[in-house]
């Protein structure tokens, strides 16, 4: 699991994120349905072009759940209860989707944070997030 | 076989103008073992790997992360023949080294990561899915040979 260093790591670079959720979660949702097409059928319903109103909402959401479940990893079951009902049992997304998900908020982090996104900080953060994927997936069957 | 319209391999190209094989093989294979330690079962004859400054400083693994990223160089010259330029290296790495080729694809994660880094907003999402079109053609090619 992670480290002291690494929970703190997490918390100050999603922190650090908060103003800026919005363009963080469209630009990796943007990136996952131009790598892996096959994701966008789960957004049929709605506009997914870059920067349309639906993305940047669903972004930010996206963004403020992984902030919010950062502040205590500990307590992740805890914290995502009410997401991994709705994931599981109301929009169903093969739980495979949210390792490419994963994958394309690592690269959108690299391409906002630039150096800063260290081998340290991406080996955090890609423990943190299957951590997080992990238990999202936790109540499918 | 993969194949690239002629707009793909121009990113492809593109991208790679702007890679330093000198700076992003090194950095690439260190992410590699820092986010994936398990990797460190294929590099023990580089001595100490045993803790984070170690990797990142080992001399012997910069020098191969290099080698790996030259090779590199060798699929965007010739992007129709991806299969056979790594037919023996995706030999040697299933029969000698015994690379469980999973690897493969976290080396490419790594390396799409590292070079994210430096390109910053122009590798967008466009760029990074004919990217990653491309690195998984080279991932299949390693793999091609294992039986």
């Amino acid at each position: 699991m992670l480290s002291k260093k690494e929970k703190e790591l997490i918390i100050e670079i999603w922190e650090k994120l908060t103003p800026v959720a919005a363009d963080i979660g469209s630009d990796a949702l943007l990136r996952m349905f131009a790598s892996y097409p096959g994701t966008k059928t789960y957004f049929s319903h709605l506009d997914i072009s870059a920067r349309s109103r639906h993305l940047l909402f669903h972004g930010k959401k996206i963004v403020q759940a992984i902030t919010e479940g950062a502040k205590d990893i500990s307590q992740l079951t805890v914290t995502l209860a009410p997401l991994q009902t709705l994931h599981a049992y109301q929009l169903r997304i093969d739980p495979t989707n949210f390792k490419l998900f994963s994958h394309c908020m690592l690269v959108a982090l690299a391409c906002h944070m630039g150096d800063d996104f260290t081998a340290v900080a991406h080996a955090a953060m890609d423990k943190f997030l299957s951590a997080f994927a992990a238990v999202l997936a936790e109540k499918y069957r | 076989m993969v194949k690239f319209t002629e707009q793909e391999r121009d990113v492809v190209r593109a991208v790679w103008e702007k890679v330093d094989v000198d700076e992003i093989g090194p950095e690439a294979l260190i992410r590699v073992l820092i986010t994936y330690p398990w990797t460190e079962r294929y590099f023990g004859k580089f001595g100490d790997l045993f803790s984070i400054s170690a990797v990142s400083t080992n001399a012997k693994l910069a020098e191969h992360g290099k080698v790996v990223l030259r090779s590199l160089g060798r699929a965007v010259e010739d992007m129709d023949n991806i299969k056979k330029t790594y037919a023996e290296l995706s030999r040697l790495h299933c029969e000698k080294i015994h690379v469980d080729p999973d690897n493969f694809r976290l080396l490419a994660d790594c390396i799409t990561i590292t070079i994210a880094c430096k390109l910053k907003s122009t590798f967008n999402s466009n760029v990074q899915a004919t990217w990653q079109k491309f690195l998984t053609a080279v991932v299949e090619a390693m793999t091609s040979q294992y039986n």
